[in-house]
């Protein structure tokens, strides 16, 4: 059983090891590649685990929780994993037509396959300090992609998000340790209980604030983004896809998970903060892309608009609104990491993503100007699309227990998101090239262009399917809400059923 | 003991805000390594202070004998501070690039990711 919850981290640390001995050579991304496909299939088989178990527990060289590292995976961490290997994938076979040799060779597969192998692990863990240290993983082979090639704009990006990162994982630490201090436990599972029968329930709620602050940062929202349009924007365009679709919302996964396991003595307070945070994070992130004239940015702004959901989910904290959660966790994954793959081909064709300079692909390449319409409709929330019953769900949660303003602000912040798409489509897409030239597909080689048409696609295709028939992802993430408010499951098989 | 180290804990959280609100990118940088000590410090305060023997497991028994220090906070506090070594290494390593390519660690002349609007 085991195997199962190891293999998924295993696989792209073993990738990572290999790619960086084959970074010279070609060989390295067919190496990525292959790593990928294999991740994709273990956490797969995790999956089946998962659906066929409930939940799934590994105590790590066989120390008893809560003694030992554990893994465990419910509903949640699965579908997360087995999302991640999909985002992994799409990237790792656009990284063929986009990483240069410059890049591979600095590399670029390593930090890669390290950075999935961390937010896989993140996602797997049951134990606290264990997170923290997959965080460390995951943030530093994000530091390495993000200023790999050492363009101006990089270091200067790379320097506000090591800072503000670093100070957020400080955070988190002095959380940890506080609450070992009153605990003694470091385990999830154990912490669940030990949490519940602590003395000192205020100092509690204090320690409960300082993981919301460490995870807000990972997480962006508001007021602790700032980090996040300040640098998403200057990557490769492969690796601002991944940062887009996995980065934050392991920070939002890290947020669910503690607030409905172990900080729920005093919901009161600490749900009502995140309501407001998630409104408030919404707001500014849907206006500060409305400000903005570059492609990358606008659709960084809106990553921050669409935490606000997800948080929202959580912070109502009823069936309804969590199931919402889920669901749109793993909507948000596949749009926004798919809208970034777009950016980078319409810079390809057109030579910029300064919305002002480029023009004309809709005339041109009425292809990928269909597969931009279907994520950015579906980020907007436009039936048939996935984020269509993403919003649906949230906001009728938020209707059923009568938090009118908060479901008012949700749908207002979807109209203002149609707003940025139409200005990213009018702009990119029908306005002509201001500089007269066709931006046509044949402007570029089929050996670059369709490696990285084929992850859009492919990413299209499960946006559509989800909107489309949305009952079974539905039911998933109703029973991986249940999950989540009722922990039971998930302490018994950590801890093993007890006297 | 334990009021001794909260009072440095202190200490060094307010010596770390103080460089963390300088505009250089150095001072900043100190100011993260004071604070990075000082989450160690509170994480190691965390396993109770006590005038103990190592926790070693003598020779044919399954239990340490008689009073022994936590063991568990040293090891997170020594994975912390490796962690946290490798991390200021890399932003030092980058602090230097940035300074090499940028030539000012001032964080406000630094508007190469976000050019000021009226600057253009």
């Amino acid at each position: 059983m085991s195997w199962l919850l190891v293999l998924p981290i295993a696989i792209p640390f073993a990738t990572a090891v290999f790619a960086y001995l084959a970074r010279a050579s070609a060989a390295g991304r067919w190496i990525s590649l292959g790593g990928s496909v294999a991740s994709l299939l273990a956490s797969s088989a995790l999956m089946v685990g998962v659906l066929r178990e409930g939940v799934i527990a590994a105590q790590m060289s066989s120390w008893d929780a809560p003694f030992g590292i554990t893994l465990v995976s419910d509903y949640l961490s699965a579908v997360m994993v087995v999302i991640t290997a999909i985002t992994g994938l799409a990237t790792a076979i656009y990284a063929f037509g986009e990483i240069s040799e410059r890049l591979e060779k600095l590399g670029y597969h390593a930090l890669f396959q390290t950075l999935i192998a961390g937010v896989t692990g993140a996602f797997l863990t049951g134990d606290l300090f264990n997170l923290y240290v997959w965080f460390e993983v995951m943030l530093i082979a994000s530091f390495g992609l993000l200023v790999l090639g050492g363009s101006r704009a990089q270091l200067d990006a790379g320097i506000r998000y090591v800072a503000l990162n670093l100070v957020s994982t400080i955070v988190f630490l002095a959380g940890i340790g506080l609450l070992y201090g009153v605990t003694g436990t470091l385990n999830m599972a154990d912490l669940s209980e030990a949490v519940a029968q602590a003395e000192n329930q205020n100092l509690i709620t204090v320690i409960a604030i300082l993981f919301m602050i460490g995870f807000g940062v990972k997480a962006a929202v508001f007021p602790l983004f700032f980090w996040l349009p300040a640098s998403y924007h200057t990557p490769s365009f492969a690796v601002s896809a991944v940062f887009a679709g996995l980065l934050t919302k392991v920070g939002v996964y890290a947020l669910m998970r503690m607030f409905t396991l172990v900080f729920v003595g005093d919901v009161a307070f600490t749900h009502e903060i995140l309501i407001w945070v998630s409104a408030l994070t919404m707001v500014t992130g849907v206006l500060g892309a409305a400000a903005q004239t570059d492609f990358r940015k606008i659709l960084s702004f809106h990553i921050i608009s669409q935490i606000g959901y997800m948080v929202l989910g959580l912070a109502l904290y009823t069936p309804l609104a969590l199931m919402g959660g889920v669901f749109y966790l793993v909507h948000h994954i596949i749009v926004k990491a798919n809208l970034f793959l777009v950016s980078g081909v319409a810079k390809k064709l057109t030579g910029s993503t300064d919305l002002n300079r480029i023009g004309g692909l809709y005339k041109s390449s009425p292809f990928l100007a269909a597969l931009f319409i279907i994520p950015a409709f579906s980020l907007a929330g436009f039936p048939p699309l996935s984020g269509f019953w993403a919003k649906y769900l949230i906001v009728k949660a938020a209707l059923e227990i009568d938090a009118w303003f908060i479901a008012f602000v949700a749908l207002v912040v979807g109209l203002l998101t149609i707003f940025s798409m139409t200005k990213i489509w009018g702009m990119a897409f029908w306005k002509p090239h201001p500089d007269g030239i066709d931006p046509e597909p044949a402007r570029i080689s089929p050996a670059v262009y369709w490696p990285m048409m084929i992850p859009i696609i492919g990413l299209a295709i499960m946006t559509v399917v989800i909107g489309l028939m949305p009952e079974p992802f539905v039911q998933f993430a109703e029973i991986a809400a249940m999950q989540l408010l009722e922990p039971d499951a998930y302490v018994t098989t950590v801890l093993g059923v007890r006297p | 003991m334990e009021a001794l180290t909260a009072l440095l804990v202190g200490v060094l959280v307010a010596a770390s805000v103080y460089l963390m609100l300088a505009r250089n990118f150095l001072r900043f940088l100190f100011g993260l390594i004071l604070l990075s000590n000082a989450a160690n410090l509170v994480i190691f305060a965390s396993g109770r202070m006590t005038l103990g023997a190592p926790a070693l497991v003598p020779y044919g028994m399954d239990t340490p004998d008689g009073v022994v220090g936590n063991a568990l906070p040293q090891a997170l506090v020594l994975t912390a501070i490796v962690i946290g070594f490798g991390l200021l290494a890399f932003t030092l390593a980058l602090a230097f690039e940035a300074y090499r390519r940028l030539r000012t660690l001032d964080t406000d002349k630094m508007n190469d990711a976000e050019p000021r609007e009226d600057a253009k």
